[in-house]
């Protein structure tokens, strides 16, 4: 009986492990090798975002920011202020005071900001809908999360900076008030590829010029609750999803168990 | 019956004990049948965005001409905002005898419409425009005396499709294939504005 | 017949009776067909496929009461669908998981089918029945994973369309003729969701049945690869079979309970797979300007598309990957072993099983890692060896040294 289960089981985690296996060379982006080397290098690609999308308050903080610095260019078109409202348990005071713009009925779905002809003469591209960016990106909510951390200074580019998780991002520091401008210091490393020895630029850490309004520790926890906020808006009904599977496994658990009894009865018939 | 590959124990415990298993697993399994069935059911309900486009709806009484009915469309439905001349509500009550429900027993309008004007204020008729026989938009006769309704005619609706008819206040004649008064939706008035699909305050229909 | 003491029930059942044959046909597929009765773990898989197909369509009809079909509305209908129809998530989330739960559990079906030679006399139509079922599959499984239009049904329509302008002469116009465009468009998946929703689906329930009746005509193999109506009692029935009904009925029951557990930890729990049910690029809008990093089919199909690419010209590429899938209806007449079941062969035919196997494996592997380094070599290794299960049987499986095969059948009494 237990030859079976184990087998399907070992199905089961077959999968997922192939598919994170089969990714990480997607994830890893279009650096050469940037571990090894010196210990100063700091291994941005292991942040994780590390949000509760069950934690209500933190999810309530995550739309004030993203209300208060995104909703200006960015859009979340599949989504209502009146479901975000119910589901974030904000009142339609709150709404109405500090969410809803004038000119939009608490049943619309969260669009407007920036226009669109603006937005590509200001900065060459439309700055994309956010309702599916945590499903729709390799890392999900961590890119997100380390997204929002790794922009640094670059004086080569229109908007002065840079970004690691998104080389040559059109979005420029908008959190930088917040989270204080930094520089990113990389260092040479030499690699040697099909016999020749290339030089290659890799990140080592971040140097703060300017310090932000809030602490490391609080950018980070800001940073986490608005990722935790997106991450709520890719699949609002994720909480649920998984609260009603709990009792599906539970009773199906019960019922196989009812059956099999069932049939063990009916077998002791047969020789 | 016997089977070739099969032996079967006729001890009176296992046969019991098997029906026992056999209900059991059943009566379980019909539960999940029914709970399984449940989001397939209730995914016919109304949308969101049914429901956010079945929101209250705003009108500028302003707009409205002495007399005049205007249509908006709440629900799906066809609402009329009718701006009653004074004088010929007050003639209402002449109706009672050859209406069918002249005290709204049996029809569906809100509390605040369940008055001879059927509305919250004589000048301002608000009524579904669906013919409670089988569903057409009854049309405007409010002229006392129409040329083809008879001299008697004291001014209202008439249903062209089978003939219905009613009264200022909606409320249905005698001998019309309809038996209710046409329907109030929920609505309040707030200065100018007439505000439908929700009743009292700060309530929502 | 209805006697004096019976209730209207019996009257019913013989004026029903006389007009459609109910009790004829629950006594020759149920009661008294005789299935042998060493079925272990692999039998389950057929009745499973079933099920899944059963889930299939009930999801997918309600689905398509509320997906907008079109270019400009499809994606943002799936969406509408997840939040804003009442349980839309969970009729999505079973729709996509059901499409790999059919090829796991189909892949799973067909490998029973290696173990035991059921593809051998006189079962050949039955399996050439089931091939084209997973034909049919694999056309219902493509063509729906266009219809959200994501940036990967997009890409993933153009790479697999395009293979067909490999065809000599013709290849080009019939693409245009498949597209119905320039380019994979409207046209494409307005066809594509008339075809998944309606077309392919009745081939489906029609190759099923036939499957269904071939499968009665000759009667269920088993483990042990014996002919159970050889070997008949004095009462005329199969002496190594039990009727169907009760045994197998409330046997089955037990396995579809437990793949509903496994899959409704995966629908409530892990809907994405990780990625491989429903996948990350397949969140973003379609995107004809933009591609995305590693363009590959669905989990069930890389081990296919992984033969493309191993090979590198075009065109050869593409007719050896229409091989790999055209030389399973070959195998009744490529296995020339005189014993059904791998219980019986001996080390050649397992070895070459066991390889082939891994080669399956890899290849689904390699067919979703980028095409690079090590991984282009693994895989024309791995070509190399899946083709040689084939190509080489007709030899292999005379050279085997086979075992005795056992008069009635191994069955442990539980």
């Amino acid at each position: 009986m237990s030859k079976p289960l184990l087998a399907l089981l070992l199905l089961l985690l077959v999968g997922p492990s192939l598919a994170w296996s089969a990714e990480a060379p997607a994830a890893a982006g279009t650096e050469a090798a940037h571990e090894g080397e010196a210990a100063a290098h700091v291994d941005w690609h292991s942040w994780h975002a590390g949000n509760e999308v069950s934690n209500l308050s933190s999810l309530q903080r995550g739309a004030r920011n993203f209300f208060a610095y995104c909703a200006s260019c960015h859009s979340l078109k599949y989504m209502r202020y009146s479901r975000m409202a119910e589901d974030l348990k904000i009142s339609t005071e709150q709404l109405q005071q500090h969410i809803l713009p004038p000119d939009a009925r608490a049943a619309d779905y969260i669009v407007g900001g920036l226009n669109p002809t603006d937005a590509v003469a200001w900065f060459g591209k439309e700055p994309p809908d956010l309702s599916l960016i945590t499903r729709a990106r390799h890392g999900g909510v961590d890119y997100v999360y380390r997204f929002l951390k790794t922009f640094y200074v670059d004086p080569a580019r229109a908007t002065n900076t840079n970004n690691l998780q998104l080389a040559g991002a059109a979005m420029p520091a908008i959190l930088s008030d917040l989270g204080g401008v930094q520089e990113a210091v990389f260092t040479d490393v030499e690699n040697v590829v099909d016999g020749k020895t290339v030089t290659v630029k890799v990140f080592s850490h971040f140097e703060t010029t300017t310090p932000g309004l809030m602490t490391p520790v609080q950018f980070d926890a800001f940073v986490r609750d608005t990722v935790n906020f997106l991450d709520y808006v890719g699949e609002p009904t994720q909480v649920v999803r998984r609260e009603i599977g709990v009792w599906v496994v539970l009773f199906l658990l019960a019922l196989t168990w009812m059956a099999w009894l069932l049939k063990k009865d009916y077998w002791k018939d047969v020789h | 019956m016997t089977d070739a590959g099969v032996v079967a124990d006729d001890a009176a415990v296992d046969l019991s004990r098997r029906k026992f298993l056999t209900v059991a697993t059943s009566a379980t399994a019909a539960v999940g049948v029914v709970v399984a069935a449940t989001p397939f059911v209730a995914s016919w309900k109304p949308s969101e965005r049914a429901r956010a486009m079945g929101a209250p709806l705003d009108f500028d009484l302003s707009k409205l001409q002495p007399g005049q009915l205007v249509t908006v469309v709440w629900r799906k439905q066809p609402i009329y905002i009718v701006s009653r001349p004074n004088e010929l509500v007050g003639k209402l009550s002449a109706n009672d005898a050859s209406l069918k429900d002249p005290q709204s027993a049996a029809s569906d309008q809100p509390e605040y419409a369940k008055n001879v004007m059927r509305s919250r204020r004589a000048d301002l008729l608000v009524l579904v425009g669906t013919c409670t026989h089988l569903g057409c938009l009854p049309k405007q006769r409010f002229e006392p005396g129409d040329a083809t309704l008879g001299a008697d005619w004291p001014g209202g609706f008439f249903c062209p499709c089978h003939g219905s008819r009613f009264d200022l206040a909606g409320r249905v004649f005698a001998g019309s294939p309809a038996s209710t008064n046409l329907r109030i939706p929920p609505y309040i008035i707030n200065g100018n504005t007439l505000t439908i699909g929700v009743d009292g305050a700060a309530g929502a229909a | 017949m209805a006697a004096a003491g019976e209730t209207n029930r019996g009257g019913f059942r013989v004026w029903l009776n006389k007009r459609l044959p109910v009790d004829k046909f629950v006594s020759d597929q149920l009661l008294e067909y005789y299935a042998p009765k060493n079925f272990n773990i692999w039998y389950f898989f057929g009745s499973l496929a079933l099920v899944v197909l059963v889930i299939q369509l009930l999801s997918g009809i309600f689905l398509t009461m509320f997906y907008k079909v079109g270019e400009s509305t499809a994606f943002d209908s799936i969406e509408f669908i997840r939040r804003e129809i009442e349980y839309g998530w969970l009729i999505q989330y079973i729709h996509s998981t059901g499409a790999s739960a059919f090829f796991i559990v189909v892949y799973l079906h067909m490998f029973r089918a290696l173990l035991y030679g059921s593809y051998k006399a006189p079962r050949e139509l039955l399996w050439i029945f089931g091939m084209l079922i997973y034909l049919a599959l694999m056309a219902e499984a493509f063509m729906g994973y266009v219809l959200p239009w994501g940036n990967m049904s997009y890409w993933g329509a153009q790479v697999i369309v395009n293979l067909f302008s490999t065809i000599p002469v013709f290849g080009p116009g019939l693409v245009e003729w498949i597209r119905g465009d320039y380019g994979i468009a409207d046209a494409t998946l307005n066809r594509f969701f008339a075809l998944h929703v309606v077309a392919v689906p009745l081939a489906i329930i029609l190759l099923v049945t036939l499957h269904l009746v071939a499968l009665r005509q000759v009667g269920s193999n088993n483990p042990d690869g014996i002919e159970i109506k050889e070997n008949k009692g004095a009462d005329g029935k199969p002496v190594d079979g039990i009727p169907f009904h009760p045994y197998y009925t409330i046997k089955d029951i037990v396995g579809v309970g437990v793949f509903l557990v496994l899959f409704c930890i995966v629908v409530f729990f892990v809907p994405t797979f990780g990625g491989l049910f429903l996948e990350v690029p397949n969140f973003d809008p379609a995107n004809p300007l933009s591609t995305p990093e590693h363009i590959a089919p669905s989990w069930y199909f890389t081990p296919f598309y992984a033969i493309l690419r191993a090979v590198p010209d075009q065109k050869l590429g593409a007719l050896l990957m229409l091989l790999s899938v055209v030389a399973w209806f070959f195998l009744p007449w490529l296995d020339r072993s005189p014993v059904k079941s791998m219980r019986y062969r001996g080390w050649w035919c397992r070895g070459f099983l066991a390889m082939f196997v891994i080669s399956f494996l890899a290849l689904m592997y390699l067919g979703l890692a980028p095409a690079e380094g090590i991984y282009v070599t693994l895989a024309r290794i791995f070509s190399v060896s899946y083709f040689a299960f084939f190509v080489l049987m007709p030899f292999y499986t005379r050279w085997d040294r086979v075992k005795p095969v056992p008069q009635r059948v191994t069955f442990h009494h539980e």
